[in-house]
C-alpha cells in the first residue's frame, strides 16, 4: 500500500490519525513518507507546531529508526498554476488567468476541477520516481488528510465530476490517470471514528459510499477510546443504582477521604454516567464490528503533540496496521 | 459573566428569526431544535430549518423525507396555542426555486440542463449557506410562522455563512463572467472577434486545458444566468438586511474546546462589526463536577494509596470511582478555564451552559431537557 487516504466525520481526529499513520509508516532507516493536507486549514502545521506550510514539501518530523515525515499543504490555486506550467508551459498565461479571476472560476464554480487538481498533486507525489532511493520512488508512502466523510466520495470521484464538465481534453485524461491510481491496489481509504452515534453512522454510510464508487476501503480507526474504570459487575450495579455505598464509605475513610453523603451520591452519579457511556460505546463497537473491516483503536491522550503522535504511531504498528 | 436566559429571547414576541451558528460538530442542530421545541410549547408558532440532522433526531421530529417543505412535528404540547413545523434543507431544490422565480421557464430549462448548473447547485462552496439564507427568507416572508429558527451549515469556518450570499453574488457579477458573457451576448463567431485581447488569451488557454466544449457550456450557462444577476444581488442584500434587523437573534453555539471557542470568538467579533444582533453563546457539552468536595489531586492520591495498601471493602470499585472522579474533576476544571478565557475576552456576551450527556439527544424529551437547562 502506497497511498493512504484518511477520512472520517469532522471532529474525530482525522488529522491526528493521518499524522500518526505517517509516523508509523516512516518508522525505519531511510524511510520517507509524505503527509498531505488539501483543505487549506493548516492543520498539519498546528499539529507539528511549525509555521504555516508553504506549497512545498518540507520535513516536519523524524520518525523512530531514522525515517522522515514530510508535509505539504496543497493549495488549489497553486496546483493549477503548477499544472499549467508543467504541462503547457503556460506560466505567463497563468498570471493572466489569475488577473481575470479564471483561477477563482476553475477552483470555485467547478469544484470537480478543483478536486482533480488537488488529487492530481497527490497522485503525482505517489508515482514520483527517485532512482537514488531503494524502490525507485520519492516516497515510500503518501498519507492524505482528506476531506470529511460527508464530502469524501465527491472529492475522490474525480472522473465522474469531470465527465460531466469536460468530455474530452487534458483535464479529462488527467482525471482518468488519477482514478486509475485511486482504484488500484496501492490505495486504501481509512475511516476515523469515535465511539459515538453520529461518527459511527457516518462511518457505516461512508464505507458504502466509498465502495459504491469502486474505491477500496482499508481500515476503521477508532480514535480517543477510554478504558472502562469499573468492572462489568460494578458497571451494572452502577447503572441500576445498587452500588455498595456503605462499603465504599468504609474504604474511603481508610484512605483519609471523608465519605459525606454528598460525596457518595456524587460518586454514584459519576459511576452511573460512566456505565451509560460504556454501554453506548459497546453498542457502537458492535456496529463497527459488523462492517467486518480491520479495526484499530487508539487511546484518548490528554494532549496531542509530537510525542503523542509517536505514541499513537507505535500503537498502530503494534496493532499491525503498518507492517513491522 | 452574565447568564443567557434563552426564554427572554424565545418568548419575546418581537423575535422572529433565531440563527444558530458555530463551527461543525458543536451541536448546532440539536440546539436549534431544542430552542424551537421550547418556543412552540410556550405558545409560539414556530418553524425550524435544519441542514443536516442526525438520523435519529430527524426521525423523532418526523423529518423522514427531504422534500424541502415544512411538516408539522407531532408530540408537541400545544396547550398554550403554539405549534412546531420542521424541515430539512434541500439545497438543489431551493436553488431550482430561485432560478424559476427569476427567469422564464425556457431559460430555466436551459439552465437546469447545463452541466455547470449541476455542479454549481450541488457543490459550489457557499451554495449551502446561500440556500439556507434563501430558505430562511422564504419562510419568514410567508408569514405563516411567528418564529423561524435556523441551523446553519457545518462549514469549516462559521464566518463563511455570513459571507456566502455576497460571495456568490460577487462571483456571479465578476469580471470573468462578464468577459465570458461577451460572446454569448453578441452571438457566436462575430462576437468572438470583437472581444478583448484578454479574453482571447483566456479562451485559448481555457480551450486548450479544458477542451472547447467546456468553454461553450460555460458561456451558455453564464448567458442564461445573466438575466438573474440582478435578482441574485437584490436577494443577497435583502438577506443581509433581514439578518441585521432587530427581530433577529444570533445564537452562537460552541463546546468547551479551544478550536470551537476560537471560532465562536471570531463570530462574536464579526457580528459586532456587522452590527448584527447577538443573543449570546450556548456552550454545549460542559462537564460538571457532581462531587466538588473532593479535589482531583486528593482523589488520585487516595486511589494510589489504595493500590499500595489495599482496603477492607470493594477496593477495585473505590479505586475506579476515585479515578473516575479525578478525570471528571479535571474535565470540569478545564471546561471552566476555557469558558473563563472566553468571557474575559468577551465580557459583554451572555453565556448559557448545557451539561455534557453520556449519549446523543434524539427525542423531544431530550430536546426539552436541553432547553430547560438554558431557560
Amino acid at each position: 500500500m502506497r497511498l493512504h487516504v484518511v477520512t472520517g466525520k469532522g471532529g474525530t481526529g482525522k488529522t491526528t490519525v493521518a499524522a500518526s499513520l505517517a509516523m508509523a509508516l516512516a518508522t525505519g532507516a531511510h524511510r520517507r513518507v509524505l503527509l498531505i493536507e488539501v483543505e487549506g486549514r493548516q492543520g498539519l502545521a498546528q499539529l507539528f507546531d511549525t509555521a504555516p506550510l508553504p506549497y512545498r514539501e518540507q520535513k516536519v518530523a523524524s520518525a523512530p529508526g531514522g525515517g522522515e515525515v514530510f508535509a505539504l499543504a496543497v493549495d488549489p490555486e497553486q496546483a493549477l498554476m503548477e499544472y499549467l506550467e508543467l504541462f503547457y508551459n503556460l506560466k505567463r498565461a497563468g498570471g493572466a488567468l489569475k488577473r481575470l479571476g479564471a483561477i477563482d472560476f476553475a477552483t470555485t464554480i467547478a469544484p470537480g476541477l478543483r478536486d482533480v487538481l488537488l488529487i492530481g498533486k497527490v497522485k503525482e507525489a505517489v508515482v514520483r520516481a527517485d532512482m537514488r532511493r531503494e524502490g525507485g520512488k520519492a516516497y515510500d508512502a503518501v498519507v492524505l488528510d482528506a476531506p470529511p466523510t460527508g464530502r469524501i466520495t465527491r472529492f475522490l470521484n474525480v472522473t465522474h465530476h469531470v465527465a460531466g464538465l469536460a468530455r474530452v481534453g487534458p483535464i479529462r485524461t488527467q482525471s482518468e490517470g488519477v482514478m486509475a491510481v485511486l482504484r488500484s491496489a496501492q490505495t486504501a481509504v481509512h475511516i476515523v471514528t469515535l465511539l459515538e452515534e453520529m461518527p459511527v453512522q457516518e462511518t457505516v454510510d461512508g464505507v458504502a459510499d466509498i465502495r459504491s464508487i469502486g474505491l477500496p476501503v482499508g481500515a476503521v480507526i477508532v480514535n480517543a477510546t477510554r478504558r472502562p474504570l469499573l468492572d462489568d459487575a460494578d458497571l451494572s450495579r452502577a447503572a441500576a443504582g445498587t452500588l455498595d455505598l456503605e462499603g465504599v464509605a468504609r474504604t474511603l475513610k481508610e484512605v483519609g477521604v471523608e465519605p459525606s453523603e454528598a460525596l457518595l451520591n456524587g460518586l454514584a452519579e459519576e459511576a452511573r454516567e460512566h456505565a451509560e457511556r460504556v454501554g453506548l460505546e459497546a453498542r457502537e463497537r458492535e456496529e463497527i464490528a459488523e462492517l467486518g473491516l480491520p479495526t484499530y483503536e487508539l487511546p484518548l491522550l490528554p494532549e496531542i503533540d509530537v510525542a503523542a503522535l509517536l505514541q499513537l504511531a507505535e500503537q498502530l504498528r503494534n496493532a499491525g496496521m503498518v507492517a513491522r | 459573566m452574565t447568564a443567557l436566559e434563552i426564554d427572554r429571547v424565545l418568548l419575546d414576541r418581537a423575535t422572529d428569526v433565531i440563527v444558530c451558528c458555530g463551527s461543525g460538530g458543536v451541536g448546532k442542530t440539536t440546539t436549534a431544535a431544542a430552542l424551537a421545541v421550547r418556543a412552540a410549547e410556550a405558545g409560539r408558532r414556530v418553524v425550524v430549518l435544519t441542514i443536516d440532522p442526525a438520523r435519529r433526531l430527524a426521525q423523532s421530529m418526523g423529518l423522514t423525507e427531504l422534500d424541502n417543505t415544512p411538516r408539522p412535528v407531532t408530540g408537541i404540547d400545544a396547550s398554550k396555542g403554539g405549534s412546531l413545523d420542521a424541515m430539512m434543507l434541500d439545497m438543489k431544490r431551493t436553488f431550482d426555486e430561485v432560478v424559476l422565480a427569476h427567469t422564464t421557464p425556457d431559460k430555466a430549462e436551459q439552465i437546469f440542463a447545463n452541466p455547470f448548473y449541476q455542479s454549481l447547485s450541488s457543490s459550489f462552496a457557499g451554495t449551502q449557506e446561500y440556500m439556507a439564507m434563501e430558505k430562511l427568507g422564504q419562510l419568514k416572508a410567508s408569514g405563516e410562522w411567528e418564529l423561524v429558527v435556523v441551523d446553519t451549515p457545518p462549514t469549516r469556518s462559521a464566518l463563511d455563512f455570513l459571507d456566502a450570499p455576497q460571495n456568490l453574488s460577487h462571483f456571479l457579477d465578476g469580471r470573468l463572467l462578464r468577459l465570458l458573457l461577451a460572446p454569448a451576448r453578441t452571438g457566436g463567431k462575430i462576437g468572438m472577434k470583437m472581444v478583448s485581447a484578454g479574453l482571447g488569451v483566456f479562451s485559448r488557454v481555457f480551450s486548450k486545458v479544458l477542451g472547447g466544449d467546456l468553454l461553450n457550456d460555460v458561456s451558455q450557462f453564464v448567458g442564461a444566468l445573466e438575466t438573474m444577476f440582478g435578482g441574485f444581488r437584490d436577494r443577497a442584500t435583502q438577506t443581509y438586511e433581514m439578518l441585521a434587523a432587530p427581530g433577529t437573534a444570533f445564537v452562537v453555539v460552541a463546546i468547551p474546546e479551544a478550536a470551537a471557542l476560537r471560532e465562536a470568538s471570531y463570530f462574536v467579533d464579526r457580528l459586532a462589526d456587522e452590527e448584527m444582533p447577538l443573543a449570546g453563546l450556548v456552550l454545549n457539552r460542559v462537564h460538571t463536577n457532581p462531587a466538588p468536595a473532593l479535589t482531583g489531586e486528593r482523589a488520585i492520591a487516595a486511589a494510589e494509596s489504595l493500590r499500595e495498601h489495599g482496603g477492607s471493602d470493594a477496593t477495585g470499585l473505590v479505586e475506579g470511582l476515585l479515578q473516575l472522579h479525578a478525570d471528571r474533576a479535571a474535565a470540569a476544571l478545564r471546561d471552566q478555564r476555557l469558558r473563563e478565557r472566553f468571557t474575559r475576552a468577551h465580557p459583554e456576551v451572555r453565556v448559557a451552559e448545557v451539561t455534557a450527556r453520556a449519549g446523543d439527544v434524539h427525542d423531544l424529551d431530550g430536546l426539552r431537557a436541553v432547553s430547560a437547562e438554558i431557560a
